[in-house]
This record gives structure tokens, sequence and C-alpha cells, in this order.
């Protein structure tokens, strides 16, 4: 379990990493998933780009209604208090429960995201949130809807040649209710059924459903859950075709849960 | 010689001596050793179960540093035979010739100055191999016309043992029957510490130099010279500090032949660290039974018969020294476990498999005979709708019929068993848990009664004719100028405390301080030759070594000490370090240096052996310590996503005299761990090529310290008639219980839904596959 060789590269600015990204450098922030993968050497790159050291590359920044989380803040940042307000305990609460906390302190928000993986925390609880994901590529800045950002297992709107530098979330009322439920056996197990529901007041709640082995499943408008938690948490598994049993049970439950914690 | 009267001997909670250099992190592991010019190797290892091997391209360049069987054929193959009848030996390749049998298969040894390097070398050899049928599953290994493992054996089978009593008259004559199907997952033993080798040839002493994670240095010495055709004078195995043993370490290792034979071809020191991708799926290795069990019982809930066919999937070699029948054969003689049962009839099969050999896992076969035991018990209580302790208080052993032979011929020492069962149930709320039921909560209270026997030697092991019989356990004792007391032992702590417990035992006798008594042990070349640390014998036996050892050095201590007070012999007693004579004292330090150093004052009789004893021990009769315990357990099952939450866990145990209670409950409370994971986590599962599917920790769960309860123990302390101290072996009993206990809570919580959890674990999509057929 010791990785192949591979150059190893600090880019000091923007440029200079999307530069190496361009010559085929796999980016990595935190390394908790890359790193283990190239242990297992299932990630054979030929370059890494360390980007931990950009500038604003970690960091929170308050710019009116939009809070500006720089992508390589690390959840144990977020858990304790880099983001203000109600949206902050919100992640928070979130981050808490981010596999152990030596993972929290190396593994960061926009290294989790982009990685994509169905089971991961903020892939399950970002696109829940009215906000975009900030991507750099050599034509500058584009914005993603969070909600979109995500496409499949492993798979995100990010093109080849661009690297994820901020999310940016909406300031919330400190009325916004919130329910957050994972099914993991034991700390640090993956999870096997995320969800989330996010009712902000004066605008339509919404939830997303993750940890399927596919991309999170995304309600824009989760009235109904939250009006009947039992009953349109059953219809909408129902409709997703889930073979185990036991999952479909898990998701049912995680939804369930996730929409009366917000009630 | 007299008792001390510190408080460190027998039967103090004496604090850990090697506690400090562990929690400051100055243990020494092997991973921690590293002489000047090592070299790192990495295993090419078999990617399928089963192929002919066809050959390996060496990476161009790289030629002398790939080797495979041809170019070691030095190494003989590990033959790990019994003498149990039929008992067919498996030859067992260090690096695989001809065939693949299981995933993870040794195939070729890489050498690089790292470890990365080495695995690049792994990465670049070329794999010829035709692929055969795999047998992936025990009951399919037995099926008319499965492929051969080893193709000039009739079957895949390594033995089969029976037990013939014809039983069919049972039918007509008891109150209930039941018949359960059981599984046992296959499980990766798990230390912390992995295993590791690093091999050196010593030119000056012209001898190989093995420092190796084991439980056995003396069994391994053994079984390299065996394989690589050396004088055990050439070669001197070190076990320093190590992680965990469980009887992961238990093993004589095709990477130490490896190692070995590559050190002395290359003169160079060699080195092998096992990563946990190797750990856990080339060493997928232990506990995976299957159970039919037929039980018949009388309206009290007294059984008249039961009748058992068990498979173990022994995996596709003969492990060294303990066999691959060590499991299941010892399930007919251990399966009555603590009850008076009147009939038994029993058939066992070691089953060959596609997957990796079999080693003995803490509790050994105990753990699943355990499990199926009680959870057939549980089953007859439900449907004669008897309280489940009254089912066991009707067949346990009374602790008047003490000591008992049962219908298998098993000596019960000594005990209560009845009184254990008893204080177990009493600790629980049982009512508060009927009440809960009643109010339709998926809340069980579940039972396990079970005795360990330990420390059994030759008089049991002769029959089993495994390349190693435990004899004389030996000991040395030996003060050195200073008057430190040095004990050297051939057995191996790796967690048992046994620096400190093996110095309390030398304190109880000589009384030198236990500060002041050095215990040696994990080095061939320091200690008496032994069989080593398994089979909860280390106590038992070196503990009685040592007693014996120090009480032979003490008289001649005594006789130095007499001389210097100018004293009668007869008038002399030693005591808390020292020789009196009535009010006159002289010091065992004194002693010490009166023979090393000013032996101008020694007694012309002085024993020329002067002090250092080497002494030999063992229980008469030998045939084991049985320590026992209850455990009850409270259990809470969702519903809707089948997890289990343990709500309370009481054990009551004896294990006769306890030598230090503190390192005892230490002992049950990490055995109780690992048997929560065996009952709710662990597994690894193989689909049907035979290759493992859980790489990391993040796949093969184990319980964490939020997985397991605070766990309520209590002690009995029943001496064994047959022991020095009239201590009992007990490393394992943690181990054994928790699966039958928690899985009659499981299904006692079920019960009202009409669900019942089999196999192992009890995962959440067992017990909700379970309640979903309940419902269908």
């Amino acid at each position: 379990m010791k990785p192949a060789a591979f150059t190893y590269a600090r880019p000091a600015d923007w440029n200079a990493a999307l530069a190496l990204l361009g010559e085929g450098a796999r980016p990595v922030a935190g390394g908790q998933s890359l790193g283990p993968m190239l242990n297992l050497r299932l990630a054979l790159p030929e370059a890494v780009a360390d980007l931990r050291h950009l500038p604003g590359y970690a960091g929170v920044e308050l710019a009116g209604e939009v809070v500006r989380i720089g992508a390589g803040t690390t959840h144990a940042a977020i858990e304790d208090g880099a983001v203000p307000g109600r949206l902050g305990e919100i992640l928070a609460s979130v981050a808490r429960r981010i596999a152990y906390r030596p993972v929290r302190n190396r593994g960061t928000i926009g290294g989790s995201f982009a990685h994509a993986d169905p089971a991961a925390d903020w892939v399950a609880v970002l696109p829940a949130f009215p906000g975009h994901a900030v991507l750099l590529g050599p034509q500058g800045e584009r914005r993603v809807p969070l909600a979109g950002f995500v496409l499949g297992v492993f798979e995100t709107a990010l093109r080849a040649d661009e690297l994820l530098r901020a999310i940016e979330l909406p300031v919330l009322p400190q009325a916004t209710r919130w329910g957050h439920w994972k099914f993991c056996r034991k700390p640090g197990e993956f999870s096997k059924a995320t969800a989330c529901l996010l009712a902000v007041p004066g605008a339509a709640p919404r939830a997303v459903l993750a940890a399927l082995d596919a991309a999170p499943l995304v309600l824009a408008d989760a009235a109904a859950l939250r009006a009947a938690p039992a009953a349109e948490a059953a219809r909408l598994v129902a409709t997703l075709g889930l073979e185990d049993p036991w999952r479909a049970s898990l998701a049912r439950v995680a939804l369930r849960h996730a929409a009366e914690a917000a009630a | 010689m007299t008792a001390p009267r510190s408080g460190h001997g027998v039967g103090a909670s004496l604090r850990r001596k090697e506690d400090a250099r562990f929690l400051l992190g100055r243990g020494r592991y092997v991973g921690d050793i590293r002489p000047a010019g090592t070299l790192e190797v990495a295993f090419l290892r078999s990617p399928v179960a089963h192929a002919r091997l066809l050959g390996v391209t060496k990476p161009a360049g790289a030629e002398q540093r790939v080797f495979v069987a041809a170019d070691l054929p030095e190494i003989g193959p590990i033959r790990a035979n019994s003498a149990l009848p039929g008992f067919r030996v498996s030859e067992q390749p260090a690096l695989a010739q001809g065939k693949l049998r299981h995933v993870g298969e040794v195939i070729a040894a890489c050498v690089a100055p790292s470890r990365a390097e080495a695995e690049d070398l792994v990465a670049a050899c070329e794999l010829d191999y035709a692929a055969l049928p795999v047998v992936s599953d025990m009951l399919a290994a037995r099926a008319p016309g499965a492929p051969l493992i080893h193709e000039h054996w009739p079957d895949n089978a390594f033995l089969e043992t029976r037990r013939d009593e014809d039983l069919s008259d049972l039918d007509a004559v008891a109150a209930a029957k039941v018949v359960r199907r059981l599984r046992t997952a296959r499980q990766s033993m798990a230390p912390i510490e992995g295993r590791g080798v690093l091999a050196e040839w010593d030119p000056r002493l012209e001898q190989l130099v093995v420092t190796t994670a084991t439980q056995q240095p003396h069994v391994t010495k053994t079984g390299l010279a065996e394989c690589l055709g050396l004088d055990e004078g050439q070669i001197r195995v070190v076990s320093p500090d190590v992680g965990g043993g469980f009887g992961y370490k238990a093993i004589l290792l095709a990477e130490e032949l490896a190692c070995a034979a590559l050190a002395m071809r290359l003169g160079r020191p060699v080195r092998w660290l096992e990563d946990r991708l190797e750990q856990l799926t080339a060493n997928a290795n232990c506990r995976e039974h299957h159970y039919e069990v037929t039980a018949w019982a009388d309206a009290g809930g007294k059984l008249l018969g039961v009748e058992v066919n068990a498979t173990v999937d022994a995996g596709a070699y003969s492990a060294y020294p303990f066999s691959a029948c060590l499991e299941a054969a010892q399930i007919g003689s251990i399966f009555p476990g603590p009850y008076t049962l009147p009939r038994f009839r029993f058939h066992t099969v070691s089953a060959c498999t596609n997957k990796p050999p079999i080693l003995p896992y803490r509790g050994v076969a105990r753990t699943g005979v355990c499990y199926a035991m009680e959870t057939t018990l549980d089953a007859l209580a439900r449907q004669l709708k008897l309280p489940p302790e009254q089912v066991r208080q009707a067949n346990l052993v009374p602790p008047e019929a003490m000591p008992y032979r049962n219908l298998v011929g098993k000596v019960f020492d000594s005990g209560d068993y009845p009184e254990a069962l008893r204080r177990a149930v009493a600790a629980v709320d049982v009512a508060g848990i009927r009440a809960r039921q009643a109010a339709g909560e998926a809340v069980g209270f579940g039972l396990a009664v079970f005795c360990e026997q330990g420390a059994h030697g030759t008089s049991v092991y002769h029959g089993w004719g495994i390349p190693f019989v435990p004899g004389f356990e030996q000991a040395q004792a030996r003060f050195t100028p200073d008057g430190v007391l040095e004990i050297r032992t051939g057995v191996h702590s790796h967690g048992q405390g046994l620096e400190t417990t093996l110095a309390q035992v030398a304190h109880q006798i000589l009384g030198v301080d236990p500060a002041r008594v050095r215990v040696v042990h994990g080095d061939t070349a320091l200690t008496p030759y032994s069989t080593g640390t398994w089979g909860s014998r280390a106590m038992v036996m070196a503990g009685g070594a040592v007693a014996e050892a120090c009480t032979q050095l003490g008289e001649r201590a005594l006789a130095i000490g007499a001389a210097l007070l100018q004293a009668p012999r007869a008038a002399c007693v030693l005591r808390d370090g020292a020789v009196h004579a009535g009010e006159a004292k002289v010091t065992l330090d004194q002693v010490a240096r009166t023979w090393f150093r000013s032996p101008q004052n020694l007694p012309a009789d002085v024993d020329r052996g002067g002090l250092e004893v080497t002494a030999g021990y063992r229980p008469d009769p030998d045939t084991g310590t049985h320590s026992y315990a209850a455990h009850a357990v409270v259990a809470k099952v969702d519903t809707e996503t089948g997890c289990v939450t343990l709500e309370s866990y009481v054990i009551v145990e004896d294990g006769g005299t306890l030598v230090n209670p503190m390192i005892v409950d230490g002992q049950v409370l990490g055995g109780t761990a690992q048997g929560i994971g065996t009952a709710l986590y662990e597994e690894m599962p193989f689909d049907s090529e035979g290759q493992p599917l859980a790489g990391t920790l993040a796949d093969y769960l184990l319980p964490g310290a939020t997985e397991v309860p605070d766990i309520r123990i209590d002690h009995m302390e029943t001496p064994s008639p047959w022991t020095r101290f009239g201590q009992k072996g007990i490393g394992e009993s943690g181990a054994i219980g928790p699966p039958a206990a928690i899985l009659n809570a499981i299904n006692d919580a079920l019960a009202g839904r009409g669900a019942e959890v089999l196999d192992l674990p009890a995962t959440p999509a067992r017990v909700l596959a379970a309640i979903e057929r309940a419902l269908a």
C-alpha cells in the first residue's frame, strides 16, 4: 500500500495551478480520499498538484448576503464555527459528523465536493442550498448551481481544465429550519443513506437524498415531504427502484427523519 | 517461604510494568527495526482463487530482484499434519508452485530498497495463469463433482469426525424438538499491528536471526528449521513487542520462510511488513462455521439429546502448527459445553476451499459452538414457553458434581455454573424488559453460558498429533550480581501483561519487589523452549513454572543466607526479599552479591548451580482448566434500519484465582469487544469467484469505542484444584459468549414479530431481512 511514483508540485498561484492541470496533474486538497486511493494504487496520476497553499484557497468571506467559503476550508474549521450565523450553525452540525476529527482536520469542503463520492457528506448536503459552486478555468470563473454540480458517481460539472475555487451560500435567517440524518453504523463508515431538508422562511423547502450509489436526488420543492414525511418518503423512494430492500428502508427513514427534524 | 505482605503478589491489581513504554509510544515492534542496508519485500500475490500457475515474467532488468519458487528451492513446503485418523495433509509451498489455491497466496518476492519500489516491481510482473473453477463455499466444497483443490484427494475435506449414537427414539418422547441451520461469517483477525518479519544472516555466529511478530518464537524456529533444512542452533527467533496476537500470529508464515531464504541468499537484512490490504484480503482466515443442530428436550427443558452436523471452512491449506482440523475436530468434544448432555451424535467436516487457511482465533471453535448451542437452547425455551435461564438451569453441571467428566470425556475441574447464571440474570431487569416487550418495544434479553478449556497439555495434544505437543513448561529464574531477579520464559506477552503477572508470581515466592523483577521473553536465544502463548495457557503454565523455578532458587538463596547469618538453615525463613533468622536478616541482594562477588563467604556445601534455576512445570492432570462465564445482554432492535443497540452487558466470570484482577478485566473486556465484532460487525464476504470483497477498514467494520457498551464484570473465584495457585486460563473467554448472547437478545426482541436471525454477523441488512421474511 505505497503509491506508485508521481511528481508533486505545490503551485504558488492560481494560474500556476491551472497550468499544472493543463499538463494533466491531479489536484489534491486535504488528501483524505486521494491519499488512500494513491496508496491502494487505485489512482495512478503522473503528477499531483497540491492546492493547499494557493492564496485564498481556505477561508470564509462575507460579501453582502453571500457567504463565500474557500474550497480549501477544512471540515474542522467549519465545525469550529468559521461560517457565521444560522448558516454556520447548520454547516457546523454537518461537519461535526464527518468521519473522525483527524480526517476533518485535513479534509476540505471543496475537495470532498469535487471528489463527488456519492456517500460523502457535502455531496449530500450542499445541493439543498440555493447557492453556487465557483469554478475557475483558463477563461476565468463561472458559477454552477450547487444542485447541478454533482452529476453522478465521482462525476461533476468540472471540466478537465477547471478547479473548484469556492462555495457560495446565502446568509440564512435565524428562523431557517434544518433537518439532517445519515446512517452510519460507526463513525467513519461511509454513509448508507443521507437526507437533509432546508426550509428557509418565504421559500419552498428543498431536500436532498444521497448515498444512493448515484447522483443525489434533489427536491427543489419539498413541501409535500415536509407536510407528510412518512408517506412522501415512501412514495419518493419507491420511484427510485432501489434493488436492496435494506437500502430502500434506510432511504425512507433518512428522508422521514430529515423532514421531521425540519418540521 | 511465606506469602509477601506487600500486596504485590498473586491476587493484586498491580499496575502493568510494561505500560510505561506502551503509553509513551516507546514500544519496539518489527516495524521499528530497520538495520542499515535493509531490503524491503513486497509480494506478488494471487489475484485469483483457483488457477494453474503457468509462469511469472519478471520485469526486464529486475530479474535478480524478483524471486519465484524455482529461484528458492531451498525452501521446503509447509506441512502441518495431524495424527487424527483420516487427516489429509496439504503441501503448502512458501511460493506458489503449479497451482494457485486462494486469493492472496504468495507467488513471488520482490526486493528493493523501499517498499514502494518493491511494489513497483510487483506491479511490473506479468502473471500467466489458467483459471480453474472455484470452490468458494464450504457446503459447495462437499457437493458431488465439486472441483478438487488438492487433486490427489478424493474430495475437499481435510478431515471428518463422527460420534454415532442412535437418537431416532427421541422424536417420540421429547416435549420439544428444534432444528436450526446456522452460519458464522469468515473474519479477518485484526490486531492493530499486522505481521512483520525481518531476517538477517549473522556470519559470525553462522546464524539466521528472524525478528518476527509471533506468539510462538520457539515453534517458529522449529518450523523454519524444518522447512529450510537448517539445524535449530542456526536459527534465532526474536519476537519483540507485538501489537496483538489473538491467534493471527500463531503460525509459521510463508513470508517468514521467503524472507529468511532471501536474507541468506542476498547477505543483507530483508524485511516485510504486512499492510492492511494484505491483512484483510490475503488473511481472511477464521471463524467460518456452518451448523445443523437438532435438539430434543423434555417439558422442563432438560436436554434429551443433541445431533450436530458441523462444517468448518478450513481454507486451502493446513496452517502450521495448528493444522486445518483444530476447529472442526474440536466441535464434537466441546459442543456439550457446560451442560450434562445425556445423548449426543455428531459429524464434523474440515472443508477445503479456495480461501486462506483457517487459523484459530481467540476462542477458537468455542465461539461458533457456543453460538450454535446457546441459540438452540433459546429456540427450545421459546418452543416450551420457558424462561431461557430455566432451560439452562435444567442442564448445567451442578457444583457438587465437580470435577465432572462429561459424555465425551471432557473433565471440568471446578466451579459453580448455576450460580454464575443466577448472578447474571439477577443483574438485569428482566421484568422491565418483559414489560417493554408487552408494550410493543423491540427489546430483548439474551444469555450465553459456556466454559473455556485452557492450558490443556500433553494428554490432550498428543492425540491431535499436530507439529508440536506442549509438555513441561520451563522457566528460568536467576539473580544478577546486584540482586535483580531475572525471569526468563518461552511464552510471549503481546497484551496479556505477563511482564507484570509473572513478576507478581516471582514476588509471591521470593518477595523481591516487582520493580526489581525483570521478565525476559520473546527471544529463543535467551529463553527456555516453549510452545508459546496460545490456548489461554501462559498464566497457568508459565506462572506455574516461574513459581517452581523461584521456589528452587529460594532454597539456594536460603542456604547461602543461613550461612551468612551463621544460623542453622532450619531456623531461617525467606520473607519479603530477605533471609531471616530471628531478628537478624540478610537481603537477597546481599545473597546475590555474595555468590557473584564475594564467593569466599559462601558455605563449603553451597549448591554449585548457583543462583540460576531452570525448572519445569505441568499441572496434574494436565487436561486443562475450565473457566466459565455467563453473559447477559439487553439489546434493542430498530425495526426500520435493522440496527442493534446494546443497552446492557453483564458478564459473570470465574477464572479461578485471579493473579491480577485488573488484567483479567482487561482480557475480558478486549475479548468481549472482539465478540461484539463477531456478533454484529465483522465479515469478509467472498464472491462466487472466491474474491474477498472488503479491502479496507471502511468496508470491514470493527467495533470501536463507540460500539462497545459499558460492560459490567462480576468475578467468582473458584480455584482450580490442579494448578499452582488455583488460577485458570481465561484469555479467550470474552470472545466466546457475545455472539450467542447478543443474537439471543436480538431474537428475543424479534420473537413477538416471529422473526429470527440465524447467521452472523447480525448486520442491519440481515436483521431487516429476517423481519421481512416473518412478514411475508
